[in-house]
């Protein structure tokens, strides 16, 4: 008898039918194990369509999604909300991979989107420069530029969890604040280095062009390690909504210090208690006592298919994906369980691994039509690992608001539907 | 004194934590607090332990000099950045009367309103886990 050292493709390797990953890392399909193919028909004869008879529609100056993708749109709370004001959510469940359309990029906005014309447009540096610096949009184009690939997640993503109860929310309304574009700009440590910053300096305003002239504290450390001055959003100038012409890119950092439409950066001593890092963004405690700069968001992860909305349609063989990310560095593993965290079996990573980046993680699953209650265990490459929500109310309680990043769950019932719970 | 000068557009951005508000028709669904503009007066004591957080300006706001800079910057909200620096300093005054922090006829400049001592000056820590 042969002694098995590995699981086979299709092997179970923990509860409740979680199978093994090397079905992603090698592409085996298991047809037999599994118990049924997943196409949805055998030898059926080709119909020819009605669009396969006449020539298409004419090219488009900016292409848009089918037609009949018109339900993958962001959310966003109707009049009387005022226009522009909150934030619009991305539908992260009806999407694939790591990088999110810029158009499907989630919005926090505080007082509307400008429409800002990029030739009257300004960047000031100032303050604790040896030489204060204004910059246009064609200045800041003229630098050498550089890309990456990172996240940004609004501090208040996933705040429902904190709720007493489990509330009736889909992937949008608990984790779609979220998103991840390819950045394109310049590095603000040259700007800063330019300006000659002063021994004395600490800290840099950074100041938007929008009517609320949102406002944030940054640690000088951070704008002279990895900060970008992004122009490009995914290949094309910055969208609007998202901060044209000019938005500040802190990997890894809370979404609101990116701070959107940038037009002043200036250099002080201490930071400036804005509004945006007293009476928000802080995390009160379960004493009194709140903490205030909270900047890095911390590893997560959270699955987004199955979800609530999107039904099994009977027993058989499932992926399970989602998405793990850390703002202190890169996802080393990511566990799934499908029995609420008694057993786990590590997911398959889809690569590139980029640190403060989303990865994309799969997990092969034969669902037996019973209850069951999945859930995703993110650790990233500092060791730290998604904590349990108890062990996160442990920590700070549930009145903190921000940066809420324990293990999320979704119970599957017996008819496929799955369900936010707390497990 | 501080005038009032304008302030009727300043009242748009003031709600009021009050236990009245739970004996209107009860048709809406709850909003959590981080959504919509936080009430800017009342909510004292309500950091304590075990208690739901109204945090205004005299509850948790640190700061007085906050209201400056949040007003000057963001406020009035259908036509921000016109207020004079004295119309700033004046609805930074009103608000914080009506927290009982300073005094109607107590003066708001340049050098008084950096003096002002919130009563939760000394509510926040650092978060212990950032980067160095």
């Amino acid at each position: 008898m042969v002694r098995k050292t590995h699981p086979e493709p299709g092997d179970p390797v923990a509860g409740n039918g979680i199978l093994s990953r090397r079905i992603f890392l090698e592409g085996a399909l298991v047809v037999g194990a599994t118990g049924a193919g997943l196409s949805c028909g055998s030898a059926e004869p080709l119909t020819v369509q009605p669009w396969m008879k006449v020539p298409g529609s004419g090219f488009a100056g900016y292409g848009e999604p089918s037609l009949f993708e018109s339900k993958v749109v962001k959310v966003f709370p109707p009049p009387p909300s005022p226009a522009g004001v909150g934030a619009s959510r991305t539908p992260l469940h009806l999407l694939e991979g790591m990088i999110t359309p810029s158009g499907l990029h989630f919005e926090r906005s505080h007082s509307g989107v400008p429409d800002i014309d990029p030739d009257q447009h300004r960047l000031v540096i100032h303050g604790l420069v040896k030489r204060p610096l204004v910059f246009t949009v064609e200045a800041l184009s003229r630098y050498p530029m550089q890309s990456r690939i990172a996240f940004i997640e609004c501090g208040g993503n996933s705040q429902a969890l904190n709720a007493p109860q489990a509330q009736p929310l889909n992937v949008t309304a608990i984790h779609g604040l979220l998103g991840c574009s390819e950045w394109t700009g310049v590095r603000l440590s040259m700007l800063l280095d330019e300006a000659g910053v002063e021994p004395e300096a600490r800290w840099v305003i950074a100041e938007g062009a929008d009517a609320a002239a949102m406002s944030r504290s940054i640690p000088l450390a951070k704008a002279m390690d990895d900060a970008l001055v992004c122009l490009y959003q995914n290949g094309e100038r910055v969208r609007p909504s998202n901060g044209y012409p000019v938005r500040l890119l802190l990997p890894g950092f809370e979404g609101n210090m990116n701070v959107k439409w940038l037009r002043r950066l200036k250099l002080t001593a201490g930071p400036a208690m804005t509004k945006d890092e007293t009476s928000k963004y802080t995390i009160v405690l379960k004493d009194e006592k709140a903490w205030q700069f909270v900047f890095p968001i911390e590893v997560k992860s959270f699955i987004t298919r199955p979800s609530p909305g999107l039904a099994l349609t009977g027993p058989g063989f499932y992926e399970i994906s989602g998405l793990a990310w850390s703002g202190n560095g890169s996802i080393r593993q990511v566990e799934v369980s499908a029995d609420g965290g008694r057993s786990w079996a590590q997911a398959a990573l889809q690569g590139p691994i980029l640190p403060k980046a989303p990865v994309r993680f799969r997990a092969a699953w034969q669902w037996n039509g019973g209850p069951a209650v999945l859930q995703s265990r993110a650790t990233d490459d500092t060791g730290m690992v998604q904590p349990t929500r108890a062990q996160f109310a442990d920590e700070r309680g549930l009145r903190g608001v921000y940066h809420y990043n324990a293990i999320a769950s979704w119970r599957i019932d017996e008819m496929g539907e799955a369900s936010n719970v707390y497990a | 004194m501080f005038t009032l000068k304008r302030i009727a557009v300043c009242t748009s951005m003031l709600t009021i934590a009050s236990a009245s508000l739970a004996q209107a028709p009860q048709f809406g669904q709850p909003i959590a607090p981080a959504d919509i503009a936080g009430a800017l007066v009342g909510g004292m004591g309500t950091l304590a332990p075990d208690k739901t957080p109204i945090k205004t300006v005299g509850s948790f706001w640190p700061y007085a000099t906050t209201l400056f800079d949040y007003v000057r910057r963001a406020m009035p909200f259908q036509d921000s950045k016109s207020l004079t620096a004295d119309e700033v300093y004046a609805v930074s005054a009103y608000i914080l009367n009506l927290n009982g922090i300073v005094s109607s006829n107590d003066v708001l400049d340049a050098q008084s309103l950096p003096k002002v001592r919130m009563p939760n000056r000394d509510g926040f820590i650092p978060f212990p886990r950032n980067p160095k």
